[in-house]
């Protein structure tokens, strides 16, 4: 049996019914991260001593004839934007080497009373931004599936992670598409929940109105039981959502019939790889062989996605980054005057595409242009919202490619920042909008596998659940794991 | 039209330090985005409100009372310099 590659849930189960323990499963990720790890660089660090004692505590707790909450004893990798209290936090930074947070995240917090055992944190783009984790400051993770190409970012660690077999669960982050894109190029399911659903107290900021934590999983139970986990009202994030959160294990049933959903025809217009259409189509056929309603629709604002977020998210990211000066935490350059320092400090501390968007957020943002860009931006943020309101009138869902291309070449956007933007293009509006979205696993291209996302209304992720859990049984894609 | 001025003025608002080589990967590459980002402009926005913030929740008050919070060395114990229970600095003016 290869522990490694079963989902969480028959894991649960064979723990309380005693078939494997907490330890052994544990052993099993940390061979399979001894196995593959050197290939995959998923991680930036790993916690194997601390795993083992929570293993052994879970063990311990069922041998005593405790009742285990659904995730305990599951390991779960954590991207590295996230606040483990005691273990180095860098956001794949120069800038926060050696930062190491005195307080857990509200979600780790959450997790630890799971009584989740947390195998390491996960590589990613340099403070989430990017789409490729090509932008770490230490190094490039690969795709577990070919690893000449990228596993998507910024959550690229954590989906790799998962789809290699190194951890059973992982946590990451969505500013515009960094849970859902690497969930499409590693063949695995990750959600975007609702804005304001999951706390995001710990969460290291990027562009605040837009950030989410999420769930990176194997398969669509697991995400839903991750979900339950983490989600829920957290009176220290004054952005947190004051409301009920359902069991959302309670929509995974494989039934669509009258589900009505929408395909917007800007989301399958120029741009889209043929292979990326061809898995669309089939996964329309499937859904219309179960009984949903597929239809054409339009969301006309949604071309303008991308120069919007491109405004809104630096300019958001320009003003959070600015406390990283080398005064209480992290690195420190130091200067004569203390100008100098923040200059030195932060030159040297930030990488490339870092410095590029802080300079686009502080250029929009800067007197005489605060109007013409950032101001403009979120006027088309209010029409890009109105879409979906309009759409959700009419439609259960949306359908649509989680991104344009299955996974490319390491190396191949590099060099141009516009190309690599472009990889978001399908998941940028679902942040603006701040609606919930799943990229689940749809078919492959050769040997890559291809997600489709479907969207849903402000907190819909039980209706998303049973799409794409229909979805999941209906494709047959479950058993399908890299060669690695 | 983004000018190496621009470049060079918006790195000191944001405390950047720049080589003459970013200075122009820079200038060509923010152009470029801006000039992409015009694309907005085509949209009449005239009667449109911002959206800052997509959830309708404003001020969110809690009670003013003291609770649970870090110590001074905690929060000190990163400091990359320090001197008593004060973050040091090199000199301001």
């Amino acid at each position: 049996m290869d522990l490694c590659f079963l989902p969480a849930h028959e894991l649960g189960r064979l723990l309380r019914e005693k078939k494997v323990s907490a330890v052994e499963l544990a052993g099993a990720v940390y061979s399979r991260i001894d196995a593959v790890e050197s290939r995959v660089k998923a991680y930036l660090l790993t916690l194997k001593e601390e795993a083992l004692n929570q293993a052994r505590a879970v063990d311990a707790a069922l041998a005593s004839g405790e009742e285990l909450l659904p995730l305990a004893g599951i390991p779960l990798a954590v991207k590295d934007n996230i606040c483990l209290r005691g273990v180095e936090t860098t956001c794949a930074s120069k800038i926060l080497k050696g930062f190491i947070p005195p307080y857990d995240a509200t979600v780790i917090e959450r997790l630890k009373e799971q009584r989740v055992v947390f195998t390491g944190k996960t590589n990613m783009d340099e403070f989430a931004m990017g789409s490729s984790t090509e932008n770490s400051g230490f190094y490039p993770t690969a795709n577990p599936w070919d690893l000449e190409r990228v596993p998507g970012g910024s959550s690229g660690g954590s989906a790799a992670a998962v789809a290699a077999g190194e951890a059973v669960l992982a946590l990451g982050s969505d500013t515009g598409g960094s849970i859902r894109q690497p969930a499409s190029f590693c063949g695995v399911v990750g959600l975007k929940p609702t804005y304001g659903l999951v706390s995001r107290y710990g969460l290291v900021a990027f562009a605040s109105s837009l950030d989410q934590i999420g769930p990176i999983t194997r398969d669509v139970r697991d995400c839903a039981l991750l979900l339950n986990a983490i989600a829920g009202h957290d009176p220290r994030d004054s952005t947190s959502a004051p409301q009920e959160v359902p069991d959302y294990t309670e929509f995974l049933v494989p039934d669509v019939r009258g589900f009505r959903i929408g395909i917007p025809r800007e989301y399958v217009g120029e741009g889209i790889a043929p292979e990326v259409r061809a898995v669309l189509n089939r996964v329309v056929e499937l859904l219309e062989g179960m009984g949903a309603e597929v239809e054409e629709t339009s969301l006309p604002h949604v071309r303008y996605s991308l120069p919007a977020y491109y405004l809104i998210a630096p300019a958001e990211a320009s003003s959070n980054l600015a406390r990283y000066d080398g005064v209480r935490y992290g690195l420190r350059v130091p200067a004569e005057d203390v100008v100098t320092m923040y200059k030195r400090t932060r030159s040297q501390g930030f990488g490339a595409e870092v410095k590029r968007r802080i300079m686009l957020g502080t250029y929009a943002l800067s007197a005489g242009y605060y109007d013409a860009y950032y101001l403009k931006a979120l006027k088309v943020r209010t029409l890009i919202r109105r879409d979906f309101d309009e759409a959700f009138k009419r439609f259960d869902l949306i359908l649509s490619p989680t991104a344009p291309t299955p996974a490319f070449k390491i190396g191949e956007k590099v060099a141009d920042p516009l190309a690599m933007y472009l990889s978001d293009i399908f998941t940028l509006a679902v942040n603006l909008a701040g609606v919930p979205a799943i990229s689940v696993p749809g078919g492959f291209a050769g040997h890559l596998p291809v997600g489709v996302q479907f969207i849903g209304p402000p907190f819909a992720e039980g209706q998303l659940f049973r799409a794409a859990y229909a979805l999941e049984q209906e494709a047959g894609l479950a058993a399908k794991r890299p060669a690695l | 039209m983004i000018t190496r001025e621009d470049v060079e003025h918006v790195a000191l608002l944001a405390r950047l330090e720049l080589s003459e080589e970013e200075k122009q990967v820079y200038t060509e590459q923010l152009g470029k985005i801006l000039e992409y980002a015009s694309v907005l402009n085509e949209l009449d926005t005239e009667d449109v409100p911002p959206l800052a913030h997509v959830l309708p929740l404003q001020n969110i008050f809690r009670a003013d009372e003291v609770k649970a919070h870090l110590d001074p060395e905690t929060v000190l114990k990163h400091a990359p310099d320090r001197e008593g229970k004060h973050f040091r600095v090199p000199r301001l003016v």
